[in-house]
């Protein structure tokens, strides 16, 4: 995003958090955002942090080899790098691939359908009605799906790591109990919260300023993707960087 | 009525529209016509707000429409309906909630009401029990049609119309031209269609302006317009085999 464009983005965030004509409307639009981001992610999420888990434990389990290191290390490694990295992030970055390309082309359709010029006319704030409800839903439902995706992480650890014989179960479940600091939560829902808005903002402000047909909303989408992915990792070292 | 006065809109280095006037009275089918590229669609955006002008002013029954910020715009936008080209309806509604959509923004009206309202409405455009269809379901024609009721749901003072028979095979362009003239009479309407289609002008069109080039070079009534020595005028009225052939019945 250029310097430009980054004016725009914060002018279009203005107009999105204009009064709602009328909260009732909006409410249903939160709710049904809420399900198209979060239950309808679900299935997604839950498959790929399970495998993530069960990878990174038996990678961990690799390169742990050493004698006088104790296999418990295993499974704090999983949890830490789960929670604090590998939930967050994989989460947003495969939700800007399915949430995002879908806001993005929806918001774009219906601009150069006319549809969007028609919530103008009608006086509707078509900003605050078309991003808000999204922006609302991503916000709360991207921390919920992280901290389901930091549960079935760890939970694919566990299998991975005591299907393949790398570690015990006891030894797993020692680590992961083991010197647990509840701040990386914290940062986690932190990190989620700050990707939550990314992921939904980005895509809308590419798909409402599309200009021009179905060749050009595809093109959004596909810059919709990869500048939230950019500014994901952008804001997840920033993060980081503050909070540890 | 709506008046524009000196209207001036560019893109880039592109000037569009060359200073525009005109007064477009209530009751009226006010037309604005004119080839490909002359300035119509602009001219009727900067109208509604979608456009700002570099200069001139829209007043909408003397209110200043483009001194008000969005605020203020709103209250008069509760007063416009509009067809689009393309009848802009939201794909992911059915009819009905279409027709509904404004009044459930903007009013407090029951279900039941409001139901009332769309049942009416659909009626009026001959739509009846079309209500849970949703837009790709519909022809061509159709989506028009809601569009339309769904432009006068709220009773609009003021109805605007870009290109209403722009795909339309002509007998459905013939009835939906009439519909535009009875909802303009039956609501008082002030209405402005943008097009360049000849059935249309001398079909419904009361007052109409030529646009060539981002000026106006005419206006008057279709009953006028046959009589006019303004080449540009004759040249895109006339363009036509048919019409020329027509004209001798003028």
């Amino acid at each position: 995003m250029n310097f430009t464009n980054f004016g725009k983005y914060l002018l279009l965030l203005k107009a999105v958090f204009r009064k709602p004509e009328k909260s009732s409307i909006y409410l249903k639009a939160i709710f049904q955002q809420m399900n198209f981001i979060g239950v309808g992610s679900l299935g997604l999420i839950a498959i790929i942090s399970t495998f993530i888990g069960a990878v990174m434990t038996l990678q961990i389990a690799f390169q742990l080899v050493s004698d006088f290191i104790p296999k418990t290390i295993i499974g704090s490694v999983t949890r830490d790098s789960s929670i604090l990295e590998l939930s967050p992030t994989i989460t947003a970055i495969v939700l800007a691939g399915k949430i995002g390309s879908a806001i993005s082309s929806e918001i774009g359709t219906m601009r150069v359908s006319e549809q969007i010029d028609a919530l103008e006319i009608m006086g509707i704030n078509s900003p605050g009605y078309l991003i808000l409800p999204k922006l609302l839903a991503g916000i709360t439902m991207v921390p919920v799906l992280v901290i389901f995706a930091m549960a079935l992480s760890i939970t694919g650890g566990y299998l991975g790591g005591t299907l393949s014989g790398a570690v015990t179960p006891a030894e797993y479940i020692q680590g992961i109990t083991t010197d647990f600091n509840p701040y990386t939560i914290t940062v986690a829902l932190v990190k989620a919260f700050v990707f939550g808005f990314i992921i939904t903002t980005v895509p809308a402000y590419e798909g409402f300023y599309v200009k021009g047909g179905a060749l050009e909303v595809a093109q959004a989408s596909t810059r919709a993707v990869v500048v939230a992915c950019i500014s994901i990792l952008a804001c997840d070292y920033i993060v980081t960087q503050l909070l540890l | 009525m709506i008046e524009i006065k000196d209207i001036e809109k560019s893109f880039g280095s592109n000037i569009v529209l060359k200073g525009i006037s005109g007064k477009f009275e209530a009751g009226e089918t006010n037309l604005i016509i004119g080839g490909s590229g002359s300035g119509k669609t602009t001219l009727l955006k900067c109208m509604i707000g979608l456009h700002t002008p570099e200069k001139g002013s829209v007043q909408y029954d003397g209110r200043e429409f483009t001194d008000m910020n969005f605020e203020q715009r709103i209250e008069i936008r509760k007063e416009i309906g509009m067809l689009f080209q393309g009848s802009a309806l939201f794909d992911s509604m059915t009819v009905q909630e279409n027709i509904m959509f404004p009044l459930n923004m903007f009013t407090d009206q029951p279900f039941k009401e409001k139901l009332e309202r769309v049942n009416f409405c659909l009626e009026r455009v001959n739509l009846e029990g079309k209500n849970k269809l949703f837009p790709a379901e519909l022809s061509g024609g159709m989506k028009k049609r809601v569009g339309i009721a769904r432009a006068i749901a709220m009773s609009p003072k003021y109805l605007f119309v870009d290109e209403p028979n722009s795909g339309l095979d002509p007998k459905t362009s013939i009835v939906i031209d009439e519909l535009i003239k009875e909802l303009t009479e039956e609501y008082n309407s002030t209405t402005i269609v943008v097009t360049h289609d000849m059935n249309s002008v001398m079909g419904i069109g009361d007052y109409i302006i030529f646009l060539h080039e981002g000026k106006k070079f005419w206006e008057g009534s279709n009953k006028e317009i046959a009589h006019t020595d303004i080449q540009e005028l004759n040249d895109f009225v006339f363009a036509s085999r048919f019409m020329k052939a027509a004209k001798k019945n003028f």
